[in-house]
């Protein structure tokens, strides 16, 4: 069968199942809406929270990034899985015990202020909306290349899908499907790794076979610095940053993922404190599942890359060249006009430019796999973007109707008036979503990266010293904050959308040799350093809120020994 | 109680410096060292920085909620 016909088949399949669940797990109630009612199984919630944190990103481009960064691609498997062990010890259970709906709502009653609480929601729904139109736009390429339908209309398919899950069954929709969903995408990406592992070293497991020897007795990694070398590249196995910004990156980034708002709110969901803890241990396995097998796709697809095309007669080119040349994501220039291609690491001479997404996209159309295995990456492309949407939307709905109108404008509503919002806000926020898709800013690939500072300067300290920290008052958590955010957003104006100066400035001028990407990491330390300060130069919290952190120190509070 | 909590900060004291030691150690500041040794194919703090790391998480998180549990019950404020 053609790749189409198969396409749609998976595709059409999967989406079948997702709205199957969706009807059979409706919301009936503000606590089913935001928290999935409190009982999910953990095991259950670590399959969903997993689905919820991989996004498009994860699963379509950072092989390929990494393929092209060769060991400086760790920052992002360091960063986005060690994030998991901050959150398991120093937030989810607490979280859990303080036991309410949303990161605001903390915020908010710990540090006992409107402001503290508004500043939270501000930040829940910049990082929300950045993270959401990414996703949006993944599956509008995906249904493009693979459905041939036009990118917008792939978008509004996408819309539609994630309006009836997530407006009709909130949380509790949105967790079913994500175990759904996740099944479907880590299905779709281990099913080629394991069959080019096999073809490349003859090892069945992805890990082992990255580690593996080819054919002619050569070590897969000896043989792919070899070949990065010959061509003018950095040894795949050193990297090009320098050490402090590899450094800061990969702590942004891990502080980042404990922060993120749509990933902390799925440990809400269970019901029990020692469930949160096991099910962030249950969610890092999984995510370890892709992580750990996504490197060594990485270096099998980079060699089969050079092997096929470098030095090849373009006259020669396989099937899938074409095919991605097409859609723009691989160019070739002959500059010496020889017919052959040139790929190499100086610009000059370079005749070949590849974007990092293909990678995932068409190995398994460069290791010449059956076209059933093709489009199954394209049904787990789609399941990896829309569990993610579907997690941020709830937590832009949940933002606005409980943490502005439930609990700042109109205090008085109904719980029945209050779902109603949250509906609302949820449809509105597909809406706005979907607008992003269609018209993507051009600075997304820059508010990321914002995002990940954002919530590592903002949330992550705010919430950490919340929870350690008895002293920690308001003055002291808003001033942090307030810092943080602000100096994040300064670096990445100035020196990644060079909005200050006529152009952006080069990498030589940054501070301490620290990319944009790995400031929150300054971020964080600065609003952790002016919160201290602050708060003991002002007054302490008031005797209740003491008595609330300390309450959430211990999973329960079964006799009068406590305090 | 304090003591409870004092024994808590003292796990995760343990714990943190083996997440430390594993990722921003071995995979970052020493990975050059490390790459003077070979396991199979893999340079050491290469394979620490793409795979080692991420196995030490996983496992340091049930390493948590084992120790955890047993605190818990020992205190007496395990949820019945």
């Amino acid at each position: 069968m053609e790749v189409q016909t198969w396409t749609f088949l998976i595709v059409g399949f999967t989406f079948t199942i997702y709205i199957g669940i969706a009807i059979w797990t409706r919301a009936s109630s503000t606590n089913d809406f935001y928290v999935a009612g409190g009982d999910v199984n953990p095991l259950l919630n670590g399959m969903a929270t997993a689905a919820d944190w991989m996004s498009a990103a994860s699963f379509l481009s950072m092989a390929g990034l990494i393929s092209f960064m060769g060991y400086d691609g760790g920052v992002y498997l360091m960063g986005w899985t060690g994030g998991y062990v901050l959150l398991a010890l120093l937030l989810a259970p607490y979280l859990r015990k303080f036991g309410k709906f949303t990161v605001p709502d903390f915020i908010g009653d710990r540090y006992y202020s409107n402001v503290a609480r508004t500043v939270a929601v501000i930040c829940a729904l910049l990082v929300s909306f950045t993270y959401v139109a990414g996703q949006m736009r993944g599956v509008g390429v995906v249904f493009a290349r693979f459905l041939e339908v036009p990118i917008n209309v792939g978008v509004y398919i996408g819309m539609g899908l994630v309006f009836f899950y997530a407006v009709l069954g909130g949380m509790k929709g949105i967790t079913y499907t994500q175990v759904a969903q996740y099944c479907v995408l880590i299905f779709a990406f281990m099913v080629p790794a394991i069959f080019i592992s096999i073809q490349l070293t003859g090892n069945v497991i992805p890990q082992l076979g990255f580690g593996g020897q080819l054919a002619d007795g050569t070590y897969l990694l000896d043989k792919l610095d070899g070949l990065n070398r010959e061509l003018g590249f950095n040894e795949y196995t050193s990297g090009s940053k320098n050490m402090i910004d590899v450094f800061a990156i990969t702590f942004a980034l891990m502080a980042g993922t404990a922060g993120l708002p749509h990933v902390i709110v799925r440990f809400f969901t269970v019901p029990k404190v020692s469930d949160a803890r096991v099910s962030a241990g249950y969610a890092l396995i999984f995510i370890a599942i892709l992580y750990t097998t996504a490197p060594a796709i990485s270096a099998f697809a980079r060699t089969n890359l050079i092997n096929t095309v470098s030095n090849a007669p373009y006259s020669t080119v396989p099937e899938w060249f074409i095919n991605w040349e097409k859609t723009g994501l691989i160019k070739f220039n002959d500059k010496n006009a020889d017919g052959i291609i040139q790929y190499v690491a100086n610009p000059s001479q370079n005749e070949l430019l590849i974007d990092n997404d293909i990678i995932v996209l068409a190995n398994p159309e460069i290791a010449q796999l059956p076209n059933w295995v093709i489009a199954l990456v394209a049904a787990g492309g789609l399941a990896a973007a829309l569990s993610t949407a579907a997690g941020l939307l709830l937590v832009i709905s949940t933002s606005v109707a409980h943490d502005l109108i439930k609990k700042q404008i109109k205090p008085n509503i109904s719980e029945k008036m209050e779902l109603r919002w949250a509906r609302l806000s949820a449809a509105g926020a597909v809406i706005v979503a979907g607008y992003f898709g269609v018209n993507p800013p051009g600075f997304v690939a820059a508010t990321v990266a914002l995002a990940f500072g954002l919530a590592a300067s903002s949330f992550f300290p705010a919430i950490v010293l919340g929870i350690f920290d008895k002293r920690m008052n308001k003055e002291g958590a808003i001033a942090g904050m307030i810092s943080g955010i602000t100096i994040m957003t300064f670096y990445m104006i100035y020196f990644k959308l060079g909005w200050i100066t006529e152009t952006i400035p080069s990498a030589s001028e940054w501070w301490l040799g620290i990319s944009p990407e790995g400031f929150g990491t300054v971020a964080m330390l600065l609003n952790i350093v002016v919160a201290f300060v602050v708060s003991r130069m002002t007054s302490s919290p008031p005797a209740h809120i003491q008595k609330m952190t300390e309450e959430i120190r211990y999973p329960s509070n079964p006799n009068a020994k406590l305090i | 109680m304090k003591s409870y909590w004092k024994e808590n900060i003292r796990y995760l004291l343990i714990l943190l410096s083996i997440w430390f030691a594993a990722s921003f150690g071995a995979g970052i500041l020493f990975v050059n060292q490390l790459n003077t040794i070979r396991i199979g194919g893999f340079k050491l703090g290469f394979w620490f920085a793409q795979q080692g790391s991420i196995y030490i998480f996983v496992i340091l998180i049930f390493i948590y909620v084992y120790l955890m549990n047993r605190l818990d019950k020992k205190y007496d404020v395990d949820e019945k």
